[in-house]
């Protein structure tokens, strides 16, 4: 846990369980990744990118290299090489329609659902080439959790959503102990743990995005993918997220695509520019990386001229 | 200064002042159309409420409710100590045939909905559907013969073995389901296509295979639309006259037993009122009662429908 943020609130560590869920004491072996679940939230950022806390050398959990994804006879992105390391939380940013999504969909197997795209190239997670013949796309995904632009709670009850990843996947153990565990981690216990049984639609829309990051913590992955998480949602709401990030960055590397360039700044600590290329005949769009680099490097000391160019406000 | 602000304040006034033009006739009487075909569909409800009325009142001015109602034999059309006013056959026959109608039609038509709406490829959801409307709108007296020609000697007699009468209520029950499985199939279909990508996208990002999406998160979110299907598979099947008057037999039975014969409220007003009976005779009158009866039936199964269909509606952006 971050030792920067605030002191965690006593109520956090041993979380006041409903009738129904088991001894709270069974879940102390999660102490340490216990988010600090108190009313009052520091809205401040809490040095997210851990200047001198990432260590070095990270361990590689995604090596992607010339990744490429056509639509039909389209090509959306070409050439993408990036590799993303545990604990780390990597942004995304370029202008709408430079692939951004597009590359994280083929992260966790997401583009397998759209009619006709195609996935070119390699992407390595932890060193098993997750486009070989033999990979179940359904396991992939179970591994690698994701979020999405929109909230999109299931039209459960808030308990169901969370269970929801679990029962699918088969996980043994006590559900209450995981929705538990999960929603704590979502940073949203102390917000419903008396209305688990409600209509996940009843929530607030910052709300419905933390359930839905909890339903996809439920599972334990180990990378969490969000495609601009943060755009339907209020700044109090995005601040919550963001301070959830850097406590998920704990343990699990993220990886965020987002136009918001403060928040990539923010929360990440190295960061891809993308851009498009406009193909002769003006038509065809293929995004490309321009840079990838420590986040500061690329806020502050870009070595390309198109990144500085979007960086500073003069593009895109 | 003044003078020149006050033209135009009066030439703006001029040009926004509603003119009694040709444009606003014609509006009027569009509007007027419009309210007329309105009317008359609400008109045309009254008047057939009215005139089932009048002959319900008259017929309860004779016979007692009571007799009407928990009366179990049906035979109004005999006379002297023979006639007896019992609807329950009647309703019985209705409900147990609809019953065996749904039997089929249910499973059949839902598993018909998942497979098109989450399994089928595009190009087989694209030739199916329009097939399954067309049957949907297939005139009935097609399945009533198909139940009488082929049913019942063929599929019930020949390949099963099954002893049933020449009219009976099974061969009638079983073609009733294929009459509105297609109807419960394409409504259920268009109602979990209704349910947005984004649904189905969380799903399946979270490790759900397509059953698992198909059944956990698409079929629990289209459940209104869905049971709206079932409850308008059922009205079909409930009023529905010509298979049964055509496969089903025409004397009224309570029996469990569906090889025999069975008589519908629907088929009862049909096979009557084609007959000779003389207006104004009490005879004449039980075919407005049992089309009150039916009526009054249907219209508690809307409302049923509707306040389900309200009660579990999700709303999604």
């Amino acid at each position: 846990m971050s030792t920067s943020s605030a002191g965690p609130n006593p109520d956090s560590q041993t979380p006041k369980a409903p009738a129904e869920v088991g001894v709270s004491g069974s879940v102390t072996d999660l102490t340490p990744y216990l988010p600090p679940v108190g009313n009052e939230y520091d809205l401040e950022m809490t040095d997210p990118k851990g200047s001198a806390g990432v260590p070095d050398p990270v361990e590689v959990i995604f090596d992607c290299s010339d990744v490429e994804v056509h639509y039909g006879e389209h090509r959306a992105i070409r050439d993408v090489s990036l590799g993303f390391g545990l604990r780390e939380v990597t942004a995304l940013i370029g202008p709408s329609g430079c692939g951004k999504s597009t590359f994280l969909r083929c992260l966790n197997r997401m583009n397998d659902l759209i009619p006709n795209a195609k996935v070119g190239g390699h992407v390595m997670y932890h060193g098993q080439d997750l486009y070989a013949d033999e990979i179940d796309p359904v396991q992939v995904r179970k591994r690698i959790g994701m979020v999405f632009q929109k909230p999109n709670p299931f039209p459960k009850s808030i308990y169901d959503n969370v269970a929801f990843g679990p029962r699918v996947v088969g996980m043994e153990g006590n559900m209450d102990e995981i929705v538990e565990r999960a929603l704590i981690r979502g940073a949203l216990w102390d917000e419903v743990k008396d209305r688990l049984t409600e209509n996940a639609f009843g929530m607030s829309g910052g709300q419905q995005q933390r359930l839905c990051i909890a339903r996809a913590l439920a599972t334990d992955p180990d990378v969490l993918l969000m495609d601009e998480p943060c755009s339907a949602l209020d700044p109090i709401s995005t601040g919550r997220i963001e301070d959830l990030m850097a406590e998920l960055k704990e343990r699990i590397s993220i990886v965020i695509v987002t136009h918001n360039m403060q928040q990539a700044a923010r929360v990440s600590d190295k960061t891809a520019f993308f851009t498009v290329e406009m193909a002769e005949d003006e038509k065809r769009r293929t995004g490309v990386v321009v840079e990838y680099d420590a986040t500061d490097t690329i806020f502050t000391n870009p070595s390309d001229k198109r990144t500085e160019d979007y960086v500073t406000g003069k593009f895109g | 200064m003044n003078a020149v602000s006050t033209t135009t304040v009066e030439r703006v006034r001029a040009d926004l002042v509603r003119a009694r033009s040709a444009r606003s006739a014609r509006e009027s009487l569009i509007k007027g159309l419009l309210f007329f075909a309105a009317m008359l569909s609400i008109a045309t409800t009254t008047a057939i409420v009215v005139t089932l009325l009048q002959q319900t009142i008259s017929f309860f001015g004779e016979i007692s409710p009571l007799s009407y109602f928990a009366g179990t034999k049906w035979t109004p059309l005999l006379s002297g100590d023979q006639q007896s006013f019992g609807v329950l056959p009647l309703l019985w026959g209705t409900f147990y045939l609809t019953g065996i109608g749904l039997l089929v039609a249910v499973p059949c038509g839902l598993l018909a909905a998942i497979y098109l709406a989450e399994f089928a490829k595009p190009k087989v959801r694209k030739s199916v559907k329009p097939i399954l409307e067309l049957l949907a709108g297939m005139p009935t007296i097609i399945f009533g013969y198909f139940a009488l020609t082929f049913v019942t000697p063929v599929i019930l007699r020949d390949v099963l073995g099954i002893p049933v009468s020449q009219f009976n209520g099974l061969a009638a029950g079983l073609v009733l389901g294929l009459l509105v499985t297609p109807t419960i199939a394409s409504v259920a279909e268009d109602a979990m296509r209704s349910v947005p990508q984004s649904l189905r996208e969380g799903a399946y990002g979270l490790g759900a295979g397509r059953l698992q999406v198909a059944l956990r998160v698409v079929f629990p979110a289209a459940l209104s639309g869905i049971v709206a299907a079932l409850i308008l598979g059922a009205s079909r099947a409930i009023g529905e006259t010509v298979i049964i008057l055509i496969a089903g037999g025409q004397s009224p039975s309570m029996s469990l037993n569906p090889t025999g014969s069975f008589q519908s409220m629907a088929s009862f007003i049909a096979a009557t009122a084609r007959g000779d009976i003389p207006q104004g005779t009490l005879k004449y009158e039980t075919i407005f009662v049992v089309g009150f009866t039916l009526f009054c039936v249907t219209l508690l199964l809307n409302a049923i429908s509707t306040r389900v269909v309200a009660r579990y509606r999700q709303v999604y952006e």
